[in-house]
C-alpha cells in the first residue's frame, strides 16, 4: 500500500467521527466563549463584545467563594480519593495472585450504579433522621443525633470521594502493575528496607497513574452539579450550580457562559501545574 | 512480601469495599422496608413500592423515553466509535494524535460544560429541545468509551488474516463482513451495552437539553422532592441496579471473549477504562 493511500484512508475512517466532534464539540465550545462576551437584556441578548460578565465573574464576592470553594472541595476531595485508593490499587497488584479480575469488577459495580440515587443515598446515610444517626441511636450510642453530617462541605467531599473511587484505584493499579518486579528485588538485594524501597522505587515508578488518577477525579468534581445540590446545603454549593442558575432562573445566559469558561480555564490551569509536578517527581526514574 | 503487610492491606481493601458498597447495599433493604419514611429501623417486608411503580404513567413514559434515548446512543456511538478504533488501530495519518485527543475530550470535560455548551449552541441555531437533543449529547460523551473499548479489539486483529481474505478474492466490504466484523463483534456488543448503561444513567445533559419529554434520571429527579414518592424511587433503583449489573457482566463477558478469541489474556487487556 502507498504511504499516501493509507494516510487518506485513515483520514477517510476517522472523518465522521471527527465531523461530529467539530459539530458538537468545537462549534458548541466556541459558540459557549462568543456568548460569554455578549450581555443579556432582559429577553433579547446584546452581541456587542464586552468583558463585563468577566469583570463579574472574578469580580464579585459570591462568584469568588463558589469558585474558590469548587476548587478546594474538588483538590480535597481528589487528595482523600487518591490517598485512600492508593492502598487498594497496591493491594491489588502486590497481594493478590489470582482473581485480580474479580476484584477489579467488583469495584466498578457500584459505580455502574445510578449516580443520582448513590448520592441521594448518601442522603439518606449521612440526615438528621438518617441511616447512620438513627442507627447511632437504635445501638443506644447516642441520644442526639449528629447535625454535622449533612448540608455542608463534609457531605459533599465524603459522597464524592465515594463517587470517584474505582477511577483513582484503576490508573493506580494499572501503573504498579507496569512496574518490572525484578527492579524491586534489585533494591532489596542493594541493601533498602521495604520503606526505602517503596518511596525509592515504588513510589516514582507509580507516579503517572497517581497522576492520572488526580486529573481524571480532580477535572469532573470540580464541575459537579447533584452532589452539592442534594447534599451540600447552602454551604456546600459550587460553581455549575450557579451556572445552572445563571441559564434557569437567573436568566443571564451570557453571565452563565462567563462562569463556565472561567472555570473551565481555572481547572485547565491547576491540572497543567500537577500534571508538570508529576512529571518533575516521577521524571528522574524515567 | 511479608504475609503480615498482605494481611494488613486485605483487611484495608475489604474497609474499602465496606465503604464502596454502603449506599447500594440499602437500595434493596428500603425497597423493600415496610414504612414511608427512609430510616432504620427496619419494620417489616412488602412489595408494595413494586406495585406502585407499576401504576405510576409518568414512569412509563420516562422508561420509554429513556429507551429510545439509551438505544439510540449506542447504536450511534458504536457506529462512530467503530470508524475511529479502526482508524487508530490501522492507519497512520496526518495529525493523528490530535484528531484523536479532540475526539477523546469529552472524558476529561465536566460535563456541565458539554451540556452548557450545546445548550447555548441548540438554542442559537433556533433548534426545540426533544429526545434528539439528549441523544446528541449522549452519543458525545459516549463515543470516547466505545473507541477505548473498541480499540482493543481493533488492535489485536491479526492483519495476515486480512490480508488472507483480500488475496483470496474478497473484496474490501467482503472482507470486513466475514472476517474482521465477526472477530471484533464481543467488542462491539460490549460497547453498545456500556454506552447503553452510561446513557441510561446520564443526568446533568439529560437536564439541561431535555424538553418536555424527560428521561429516566430527570423523572427521578424531579420526585426526589417528595419525601412520599421516595419509597418507590429506592424500588426503582433496586430495578436499575439489577440491570445495570447485569448489562455490565454482559459486557464484560463479551469483552473478554473477543479478547480470547484474538489470543490474549482477557484479564491484562484492560477493563472498561
Amino acid at each position: 500500500m502507498r504511504p499516501g493511500s493509507e494516510a487518506r484512508q485513515g483520514l477517510v475512517l476517522i472523518s465522521p467521527t471527527l465531523a461530529y466532534s467539530l459539530l458538537l464539540l468545537a462549534a458548541p465550545l466556541a459558540t459557549v466563549v462568543t456568548f460569554s462576551f455578549w450581555t443579556q437584556n432582559y429577553l433579547d441578548i446584546d452581541t456587542t463584545l464586552t468583558l463585563d460578565n468577566y469583570r463579574k465573574a472574578w469580580g464579585e464576592p459570591i462568584y469568588r467563594i463558589l469558585m474558590g470553594r469548587s476548587l478546594l472541595i474538588s483538590l480535597i476531595v481528589t487528595a482523600v480519593t487518591v490517598l485512600l485508593a492508593f492502598p487498594v490499587a497496591y493491594f491489588l497488584s502486590f497481594h493478590v495472585r489470582r482473581r485480580k479480575a474479580v476484584w477489579l469488577f467488583l469495584i466498578t459495580i457500584p459505580f455502574w450504579t445510578s449516580y443520582l440515587l448513590r448520592v441521594f443515598l448518601w442522603k439518606v446515610i449521612l440526615g438528621y433522621n438518617g441511616v447512620l444517626n438513627s442507627a447511632r441511636m437504635g445501638l443506644g450510642i447516642t441520644d442526639e443525633p449528629l447535625t454535622f453530617l449533612l448540608y455542608n462541605m463534609n457531605a459533599v467531599v465524603i459522597t464524592l470521594a465515594h463517587a470517584w473511587a474505582p477511577f483513582a484505584i484503576l490508573p493506580i493499579f494499572v501503573a504498579l502493575e507496569r512496574i518490572d518486579r525484578s527492579l524491586l528485588e534489585a533494591a532489596e538485594d542493594l541493601g533498602d528496607g521495604p520503606l526505602r524501597r517503596f518511596f525509592r522505587v515504588t513510589l516514582p515508578l507509580a507516579m503517572p497513574g497517581v497522576i492520572a488518577a488526580t486529573l481524571i477525579v480532580l477535572i469532573p468534581t470540580v464541575g459537579d452539579y447533584i452532589t452539592p445540590r442534594l447534599v451540600g446545603g447552602t454551604d456546600g454549593l459550587m460553581i455549575a450550580n450557579m451556572i445552572q442558575t445563571q441559564f434557569s432562573k437567573a436568566n443571564n445566559a451570557p453571565l452563565g457562559a462567563a462562569l463556565a469558561v472561567s472555570s473551565m480555564l481555572i481547572v485547565a490551569a491547576v491540572a497543567i501545574v500537577i500534571y508538570a509536578i508529576g512529571r518533575r517527581l516521577g521524571g528522574r526514574t524515567q | 512480601m511479608r504475609p503480615g503487610q498482605g494481611k494488613g492491606l486485605l483487611a484495608y481493601a475489604i474497609a474499602y469495599m465496606v465503604f464502596l458498597y454502603a449506599p447500594v447495599f440499602l437500595l434493596p433493604l428500603f425497597a423493600f422496608n415496610d414504612a414511608t419514611i427512609i430510616a432504620f429501623p427496619l419494620s417489616g417486608f412488602t412489595t408494595e413500592w413494586f406495585r406502585v411503580l407499576w401504576q405510576t404513567e409518568a414512569l412509563h413514559e420516562a422508561v420509554e423515553n429513556s429507551l429510545i434515548v439509551g438505544l439510540s446512543t449506542a447504536f450511534l456511538a458504536t457506529l462512530l466509535g467503530a470508524c475511529a478504533a479502526r482508524a487508530i488501530a490501522r492507519y497512520r495519518f496526518p495529525a493523528k494524535r490530535g484528531i484523536v485527543g479532540f475526539i477523546m475530550l469529552p472524558l476529561v470535560l465536566p460535563e456541565i460544560i458539554v451540556a452548557v455548551a450545546l445548550l447555548v449552541l441548540l438554542v442559537q441555531l433556533g433548534l426545540k429541545l426533544s429526545l434528539w437533543t439528549v441523544i446528541f449529547g449522549h452519543v458525545l460523551v459516549c463515543t470516547p468509551f466505545s473507541i477505548a473499548i473498541l480499540n482493543s479489539a481493533f488492535q489485536g486483529l491479526d492483519r495476515s488474516l486480512e490480508e488472507a481474505s483480500l488475496d483470496l478474492g474478497e473484496t474490501r466490504w467482503g472482507t470486513f463482513r466475514r472476517v474482521i466484523f465477526p472477530l471484533v463483534l464481543p467488542g462491539v456488543i460490549s460497547s453498545l451495552l456500556c454506552c447503553f448503561t452510561i446513557s441510561l444513567d446520564e443526568f446533568i445533559i439529560a437536564f439541561f437539553l431535555t424538553g418536555t419529554d424527560v428521561t429516566l434520571p430527570v423523572y427521578i429527579w424531579s420526585q426526589l422532592r417528595f419525601p412520599t414518592k421516595l419509597p418507590s424511587i429506592m424500588a426503582l433503583g433496586t430495578i436499575l441496579l439489577v440491570l445495570s449489573v447485569t448489562l455490565l457482566f454482559l459486557a464484560e463477558l463479551f469483552r473478554r471473549r473477543a479478547a480470547r478469541r484474538q489470543g490474549l489474556d482477557p484479564a491484562v487487556s484492560g477493563g472498561f477504562l
